[in-house]
């Protein structure tokens, strides 16, 4: 019995974040729209943009290949099991043993990978612009966010995001510098990840500018919605994992009962309203960067990372 | 001693660290402006938290000359002085960013091995702030080092005594003569390279330091 | 009954033969499938007899003395558990190699140079693994050399492999000679040259670090540790595509089996800063390996630099386990070390796969460069496809194996901060950051190997006319695509596997992975940390299909094919794609500057002129021009001088011997 509720929760987990993940990004363009005085689109366009693309047909360049038709269910797959292991109202789930943050990463490391490929397999100047560009941020984000779960595992002594979580919650945690380092730098390097701004504009179409929007450029109808979705839920996965790790306040603990659960979720969906809501202020408050300065932005964040490991390796044995 | 001061203390020394590394990163002269008067503020409050936990009330006046002549003196008339003079905005870095901010690392790494292994009797918070202290001063060096307008290297030279008066703090029983006299001769060095400055740029039309160079007869 | 090692001998012993044999007919159309057949079998059967060793009696010693070589010495040969996992990465490279060599082998244009050799280099390298004391060792190193060079100067009308394999040798003799002066040490003033008798002296410390520098410089020079790694990728892609991925997929591993051998067993225990050097070294040269790959634009050089980097990763664990080791942390030791054997065996397995695939690239458009290539996953499918695997696996991208030895490795640096000393906590989380880098810039590189080759649109005409290769070569390539996702997805059985490489040398092991549930790893304890390959596979490929089936059921089937978007204009040329060096400008913009001293050079027409713009980008390899150089330098000048002593009269000659012997009795003489 206690296996079935264990597994009811888990699927739960993975529908939420599922069907979550639209929604945020609907209420981030709303509050950057009000922001601006604009009335904005409805929370809910984002679902009907995606429903939109589901029916209309597919329009497949000349030259694509097999890769580029099988890329959106790998890069879906990949990025909604990434997601679905992070502990968004409760942690110790069924099956978070599964992976820790370190395949977490990677696992979108594979999205990313087959993404790129997919970007050069028309073979058009645009899809290698934007792999290139691509590849170059995710070689300095990748090793800046291993150096952030290196931080976290050594206060932390795992790995584990639940174990992390968990830690974190628990008040010998203390206020620690590297820690503060280690939150800077995820949020900058979640920024890269999602494209957001100041590294990425996802509402540009401008050929100079784009890097992640020209990668897919020639997706279309159901294969383009697969895409949107798994851009969507990165987003939630992201968010999620900054408010386990920084601000795990309310996260149901294994073995939790429907009480401690249903609390979890409010707390998760004030968390994510809360974050949402900074991203939205942070985007309008700031102007996107050339492309060659974001090695600049994101070398700072490895360093930043770097330093916070750094300071921690030597101040354990204070 | 109780585990939230220690983590308050070492959390403002930690970010005064941090907040040299933004100094590294910026490029533009007045956001190192804004930068340097936020490595004031932190300091402030750091040696207030100080002056709470010793209950040592000289060093408020430490925190309260450092908050209205570094955090607010200091960097408005430097933002005058750029105005006034026209000075380029951005500051040409001597080396690229990226390096130095590698090298920042590694000289925060150097002084944390080097003060933890020097000091293994002293108690945790001071040892740290001495640990933190010697990374502000280097990396003040190294703002200086990197820099080529003399502005940016004013600004390095100032946060190099910042982690001077937090490595004073940190240490028990400093009489507050020393800081008072630091403090001042800081501000008398800040006046003397505002001279300065008025009369290289009045000589070269530029507060590029290299344009001296030109002048010291060994160049053609 | 007779001994494990004595059965492994007898088929060294037909491997020999067979060269002899491949001699004698090398020039008969029957001689490549007789030899790759041959090989395939010997190989084979050299695979079956250790696997059941380890199997049967696991940690058993088989040892025995040949009355060989030196008469008053012998040429001893033992197997143990380290050596077990290296004959088997050998001869299951061996086998597969061959088997891939029956296809290949028939496009080969001048099979008689190469044919004799490929026997007696997979005989070397085994002899090598088995070798019990420094004579048989050296002489089964030069012998692998020897035939390896043999092999690099199969196509030796071109003049840039005559080079190649100059600077091979050279390198080779070099290392030969530093590993000779590393057994030197080692012997001792006894001159004891038998294993068995180094692993019992202990020498003393400046000996010891004596030691290691000369097997950093032997091993790593044949390993291709950076800064001695410049012959590598100019030799490995010279050789013919199979041999290619024999001497990087096996060869290394070959050198690395040196390295642990020496420093690992005989040296006994090690100081704490050995673990500094190694660990330092290996994130330097995982790093600047990767980036080399990066600018490379021809396929096999690509895959040359980038094994580079994995022999860093390789490396910087056994720097760990050495660090843990003098620590007295076994566990984490063991940890590390299970980590850097684990990512031996994948690399031996990805590595190949992806030379295989140059090759079949080769043989099918006789091109190497990137860059006139393109869109082949239209003309052949399965190469493509095994190829993509290569590519995953060696990003470091699960569920493949390559992921699961990196996870490894990254376990074993976050148990590094209980190290005592303050040179290794300072240390370790930079190699750390390496490594992580090392391997995302991997990923951009597989990126760019497999979207320029593979993806876009034909670049050359030659891409229009090829079409699949021979079933052997899809065959090798299948089998290894094949393991790399087992080794990924099983990884826990595999580290069982090592424990009996492990426990000799280490003195512990890691806790049995297979009695864990649902077949994940726990390298300590699962709070900690916990990998399920099998279960990740699992979730991926279900999720994907139920994406698939819900878009089938419920979403738009209409597909139409249409023109790609060129900005309002017409089909543009193919010319217009991304190229390898536009691919990785801005990765080289970011770092160039660092690793090679790029520097780039625009040449503008003015407004309105008609000529074409030029952008001109120069790179150096510091290692080349601060190393190679002046020791070539040297060479030459040398070489110069010492040509004066070819033209003497015979009075001449000996004096010279005559000086020779009384200055030798003179230093007899006034020796103390």
């Amino acid at each position: 019995m206690a296996v079935i509720f264990q597994l009811a929760v888990q699927g739960a987990q993975m529908l939420l974040v599922l069907l979550l993940a639209p929604l945020l990004i609907g209420f981030v363009r709303k509050v950057k729209a009000r922001l601006l005085r604009r009335q904005g689109p409805s929370l809910i366009q984002p679902y009907r943009d995606l429903i939109r693309l589901m029916r209309k047909e597919v329009v497949l360049a000349e030259n694509a290949s097999w890769l580029f038709r099988v890329t959106p269910y790998l890069i879906f797959a990949a990025t909604w099991v990434a997601a679905a292991l992070v502990p968004t109202f409760a942690a110790g789930l069924q099956f978070s043993w599964t992976a820790d943050l370190i395949v977490i990463v990677a696992l979108l490391g594979s999205a990313r990978f087959f993404q790129a490929l997919a970007g050069m397999d028309v073979g058009t100047s645009f899809g290698g612009i934007g792999a290139s560009r691509e590849v170059m941020i995710a070689s300095l984000a990748e090793p800046a966010m291993l150096l952030i779960v290196f931080s976290l595992a050594l206060v932390a002594g795992a790995t584990q995001l639940s174990t992390v979580a968990a830690f974190m919650g628990s008040p010998e945690v203390g206020l620690r510098v590297s820690l503060g380092m280690s939150a800077i730098a995820l949020v900058m390097v979640a920024i890269a990840e999602n494209a957001r701004i100041p590294v990425d504009n996802p509402a540009t179409h401008l050929e100079l500018t784009m890097v992640h929007e020209a990668m897919i450029l020639e997706y279309s109808g159901r294969h383009l919605a697969m895409i949107e979705l798994a851009t969507f839920l990165k987003l939630v996965l992201y968010v999620s994992l900054i408010s386990c790790v920084f601000l795990p306040w309310g996260l149901a603990h294994a073995g939790a009962g429907p009480k401690a659960l249903a609390l979890g979720a409010v707390a998760y969906l004030v968390k994510l309203a809360v974050l949402a809501i900074l991203l939205a202020v942070f985007e309008t408050a700031v102007a996107k960067m050339r492309v060659f300065r974001v090695p600049d932005f994101l070398g700072a964040a490895l360093m930043l990372a770097l330093l916070g490991t750094l300071l921690l390796f030597v101040s354990r044995s204070l | 001693m109780n585990g939230l001061t220690f983590d308050i203390a070492h959390l403002l020394a930690g970010s005064l660290v941090l907040v040299s590394f933004m100094m590294l990163y910026q490029d533009r002269l007045f956001a190192l402006i804004n930068v340097f008067a936020l490595h004031a503020m932190v300091l402030a409050l750091s040696v207030a938290w100080q002056a709470y936990i010793q209950d040592a009330h000289h060093l408020y006046i430490t925190a309260a000359i450092a908050l209205v002549f570094k955090a607010i003196v200091i960097p408005v008339g430097l933002h005058r002085i750029i105005q006034r003079l026209g000075i380029h905005r951005d500051i040409e870095t001597a080396v690229g960013i990226g390096p130095t901010m590698l090298a920042g690392i590694g000289l925060v790494t150097l002084s944390m091995v080097l003060m933890l292994r020097v000091t293994p009797e002293a108690d945790p918070l001071a040892r740290e702030d001495l640990a933190f202290a010697l990374s502000i001063i280097l990396l003040g060096l190294l703002v200086m080092v990197t820099r080529r307008n003399a502005v940016s290297q004013v600004v390095g030279f100032m946060s190099l005594e910042n982690g001077l008066v937090l490595a004073a703090t940190g240490a028990k029983g400093m009489p507050l003569v020393v800081e008072i006299s630091v403090a001042f001769s800081i501000l008398i060095a800040f006046i003397v390279i505002g001279v300065f400055l008025f009369r290289i740029r009045e000589r070269f039309d530029s507060v590029d330091v290299g344009a001296l160079d030109d002048y010291r007869g060994e160049r053609q | 009954m007779i001994s494990t090692v004595a059965v492994l001998l007898w088929g060294l012993a037909a491997l020999l033969a067979t060269a002899v044999l491949a001699g004698a007919v090398s020039r008969r159309a029957f001689a490549t499938r007789l030899v790759y057949g041959t090989a395939l079998v010997i190989s084979a059967a050299l695979l079956v007899t250790v696997a059941s060793h380890l199997a049967s009696n696991s940690g058993e010693v088989s040892a025995i003395t040949l009355p060989l070589g030196l008469p008053w010495t012998g040429a001893r040969f033992r197997l143990d558990g380290l050596s077990a996992f290296f004959l088997i990465v050998v001869n299951l490279g061996g086998t597969i190699t061959s088997l891939y060599g029956l296809g290949y082998g028939q496009h080969e244009s001048a099979p008689h140079r190469v044919l004799p050799f490929y026997p007696a280099f997979l005989a070397g390298m085994n002899l090598v693994v088995l070798a019990n004391d420094a004579f048989a060792f050296l002489l089964s190193w030069e012998f692998m050399s020897l035939a390896s060079w043999a092999l690099v100067m199969s196509h030796h009308r071109d003049e840039a492999n005559r080079r190649a394999a100059y600077i091979y040798l050279v390198m080779a003799s070099f290392g030969t000679l530093a590993l000779l002066l590393a057994f030197g040490l080692l012997a001792g003033p006894a001159g004891t040259y038998a294993f068995d008798a180094m692993r019992t002296a202990q020498p003393g410390p400046l000996a010891a670090g004596a030691v290691l520098a000369l097997m950093l410089l032997g091993a790593g020079s044949k390993a291709g540790l950076v800064p001695l790694h410049a012959w590598l990728p100019l030799a490995h892609p010279a050789a013919p595509s199979h041999v290619s991925a024999l001497m990087s997929g096996i060869m290394t591993k070959v050198a690395i089996y040196g390295f642990i051998r020496v420093v690992f067993d005989l040296l006994g225990a090690p100081a704490w800063w050995s673990g500094v050097v190694v660990l330092l070294l290996g994130g330097i040269t995982a790093v600047l390996g990767i980036l080399h790959a990066l600018m490379e634009k021809d396929l096999k050089r690509l895959l040359a630099y980038s094994t580079i980097e994995n022999i860093g990763v390789i490396f910087a664990s056994l720097g760990l386990a050495l660090a843990f080791k003098a620590n007295a942390m076994p566990s984490a030791a063991a940890l590390a070390f299970t980590a850097a054997l684990f990512h031996v065996l994948n690399h031996s397995f990805f590595k190949s796969l992806l030379f295989f695939g140059a090759g079949t690239v080769l043989t099918a458009t006789g091109e190497r460069d990137m860059e006139k290539l393109g869109g082949l996953i239209h003309r052949m499918p399965v190469t493509s496809f095994v190829f993509l695997v290569g590519c995953v696996s060696i990003s470091a991208l699960p569920p493949f194996n390559g992921f699961a030895s990196e996870w490894l490795a990254f376990q074993a640096i976050l148990q590094s901060p209980e190290l005592p000393q303050w040179g290794l906590k300072v240390i370790v989380p930079a190699v750390g950051g390496m490594l992580a880098l090392s391997a995302a810039l991997a990923a951009a590189c597989f990126v760019k190997a497999f979207g320029i080759t593979f993806l876009g649109r034909a670049r050359s005409a030659v891409v229009e006319r090829t079409h699949e290769v021979d079933r052997w070569s899809l065959a090798a390539m299948a089998v290894l695509a094949v393991f790399c996702l087992l080794a990924g997805i099983l990884p826990g059985l595999v580290i069982d596997g090592l424990s009996s490489a492990t426990l000799p040398l280490i003195g512990d092991r890691m806790p049995v992975q297979a009695a864990q549930p649902w077949l994940s790893i726990v390298p300590i304890a699962e709070s900690r940390s916990s990998y399920n390959g099998l279960l990740v596979f699992v979730f991926i490929t279900i999720s994907a299909s139920l994406a698939a089936f819900f878009i089938h059921r419920f979403a738009s089937h209409a597909l139409r094919r249409g023109i790609a978007w060129g900005c309002g204009f017409d089909q543009a040329a193919p010319a217009a794609q991304y190229t390898a060096a536009s691919f990785a400008q801005p990765i080289r913009r970011v770092f160039g500057g660092f690793a090679f001293r790029a520097r780039e050079a625009v040449d503008m027409p003015a407004p309105g002129a008609l000529e074409p713009a030029h952008i001109k980008v120069d790179m150096h390899d510091v290692a080349w021009e601060t190393f190679y150089q002046p020791i070539a330098g040297a060479i030459d000048f040398a070489t110069e001088r010492l040509n004066y002593l070819q033209f003497l009269t015979i009075r001449r000659y000996l004096t010279l011997v005559f000086l020779y012997l009384v200055i030798l009795l003179l230093v007899l003489a006034l020796w103390p």
